[in-house]
């Protein structure tokens, strides 16, 4: 690390820069502790006889747990199929090149540069002709859709660092394709498939805009029930954080272990 | 590929189009061939209330958008949003990602906490801001407001771009600060001690060594937070809802109302067609530059 000296003043602006950023994810946390009362007091209380009602309160109510596992299987069924159709793709991508895998990289980057309402209009019309509307596994799909170019460039970065020579002896050994990948490449790609999951897992579960607009009531995940919060139950606020942090935790706690592989992931290499 | 493998036996090699066909067919099946169909509907008339009337109609959906005032509002606000977005992330950034680049005890958990608002939830966040934070009678801002003796204001109502404005830049500072940070890490320390040693001050250290280090990796993150934020919709439609009147309808948010509030799906396809090419004219610039590292070797 570096021996520079670092000014205290310096070290106190970036502690203050930390608490402030950190404060409104603060402040939701505390309010999900508060009763009702206490949560629109006046004067806005930093200390107050905690209480798990309202997480309580959210937790049970028979809706909740139905959303939360619509987010996980959207989340982790989209990143699943994601790395099942990744692997393949970036280890052909990584050890055999062709003329074409450059071109054929950058268009998969390109389409995860398209705004989603470029596609919303026909890929709403053809949920609705196939009854796919307001169905988890249909929303993991997009989800599958909306990250595969990240999982497959996070994959392929990696996969061109692992040595030619390993795939190499185990082809002349005789193994096939499938051999090759499973037993060779995948027992040392622990850290890029778990980043480009993590990565992939993240960017779905917070996902709010295909979710509002393609599910309803049945396989809406946790973005679209915490979005019924602004309107009718928007002054119950000490349920509102409940339900919110709760709905926050997982993909914070993520975050928090996938901040480096972020930057590698979500610029594609144009950072280094 | 500068550095292709060293001969290889035909015979070793696997048929990759199998390996890479499943993955570029779902790729083509769900947004290129939707994004064609989006230019079909773009030239139709076409209401899910009333689709027994549809039909070729040529150009009048995008006629009827230039000729808008709604749209061109939408267009303004949409630009505001992004350019005020990114003014403040990126300044934001560069002096949070010079902060942590020192080595100082608890950095780690520090950078933790700061870049904490990236990964909650978009419309976690709109709620946090527009109730807890930014309510007028209840909220935080409210109360710090009164305490100074002021008038409490509501935020959302009377400022609601610079509102907006601000829970987004919240979200995305992070983003910007751990691309940054990324690209100091590269700067080289000899480079910073001879610079030290020439007599260079902070000020000057950072304005001729830092600054120019950083231009590719700023010009990155405008880019990619370009092409983001130009879809946000989320923070707007749980916050404000396109509200007050227009104030915060955005390019997206408007497509959004036309298709599923007013059905008006060749209007909305017409729309969408707008934003893509709005998205297209920075992502060509960002390909490049990722194509350029490609072949400049490992990343």
């Amino acid at each position: 690390m570096s021996a520079r000296r670092v000014r205290w003043e310096l070290t106190l602006l970036a502690y203050l820069a930390a608490g402030l950023m950190f404060f409104p994810i603060f402040w939701l946390f505390l309010t999900g502790f508060k009763s009702e009362a206490e949560a629109i007091a006046i004067p806005p209380r930093l200390f107050f006889p905690p209480t798990l009602e309202s997480i309580q309160e959210a937790l049970t109510r028979s809706d909740y747990g139905a959303h939360f596992l619509n987010s996980v299987i959207s989340a982790l069924g989209s990143t699943l199929l994601a790395l099942l159709l990744a692997v393949p793709a970036a280890y052909a991508m990584a050890f055999y090149p062709t003329p074409r895998t450059q071109g054929t990289l950058l268009w998969m980057i390109s389409t995860k540069m398209m705004p989603p309402v470029g596609v919303i209009i026909p890929v709403y019309l053809i949920f609705r002709d196939l009854r796919w509307l307001d169905n988890v596994w249909a929303l993991a799909l997009m989800y599958t859709v909306m990250n595969l170019p990240v999982v497959v460039w996070t994959l392929y970065a990696y996969f061109r660092e692992v040595p030619h020579e390993i795939m190499e002896a185990a082809r002349v050994d005789g193994a096939s394709t499938a051999q090759e990948m499973l037993r060779v490449l995948l027992p040392v790609s622990g850290p890029a498939i778990a980043s480009a999951a993590l990565l992939s897992i993240i960017l779905a579960w917070n996902e709010t805009f295909w979710s509002l607009n393609l599910t309803a009531a049945q396989a809406s995940p946790l973005s679209v029930y915490v979005a019924s919060f602004k309107t009718a139950e928007g002054l119950f606020w000490a349920k509102m954080s409940a339900a919110s942090m709760i709905a926050i935790l997982p993909v914070l706690v993520m975050g928090w272990l996938a901040q480096r592989q972020l930057v590698r992931g979500l610029t594609f290499g144009a950072i280094k | 590929m500068t550095h292709s493998p060293p001969l290889r036996r035909y015979s070793l090699r696997p048929n990759t189009f199998w390996l890479l066909a499943p993955a570029i067919l779902l790729l083509v099946v769900w947004t290129q061939i939707p994004f064609v169909l989006t230019i079909y509907h773009s030239f139709r008339r076409f209401n899910l209330l009333n689709p027994e009337r549809q039909g070729f109609v040529g150009l009048e959906n995008f006629h009827s958008h230039l000729t808008d005032p709604i749209f061109w509002t939408a267009v303004q606000n949409t630009l505001v949003l992004v350019g005020s977005v990114l003014a403040i992330t990126v300044l934001l950034g560069l002096v949070l990602a010079v902060l942590f680049y020192q080595d100082f005890p608890g950095r780690a958990l520090a950078r933790t906490l700061v870049i904490s608002p990236f990964f909650v939830m978009p419309v976690v966040s709109a709620l946090i801001w527009k109730n807890m934070l930014m309510h007028p009678v209840y909220g935080l801002f409210a109360w710090v407001a009164q305490r100074l003796g002021q008038e409490p204001i509501d935020w959302l109502a009377i400022y609601p771009m610079q509102s907006i404005v601000l829970m987004v830049s919240w979200q995305w500072t992070p983003f910007a600060m751990l691309l940054i940070l990324t690209g100091l890490q590269s700067l080289s320390k000899e480079q910073l001690e001879a610079a030290k040693i020439d007599g260079a001050n902070a000020w000057q250290e950072f304005r001729y060594i830092i600054v120019p280090h950083l231009a590719q990796t700023l010009s990155v993150v405008v880019m990619l937070e370009t092409i983001f934020l130009l879809t946000i919709f989320a923070e707007i439609y749980a916050s404000t809802s396109g509200g007050p009147g227009l104030a915060t309808t955005t390019l997206p948010y408007l497509i959004y109302l036309k298709a599923f509030g007013e059905y008006r799906i060749g209007v909305a396809a017409a729309g969408a067609v707008f934003a893509v090419i709005l998205a297209n004219i920075v992502a060509i610039f960002v390909l490049r530059m990722i194509g350029r590292n490609l072949q400049g070797g490992r990343t």
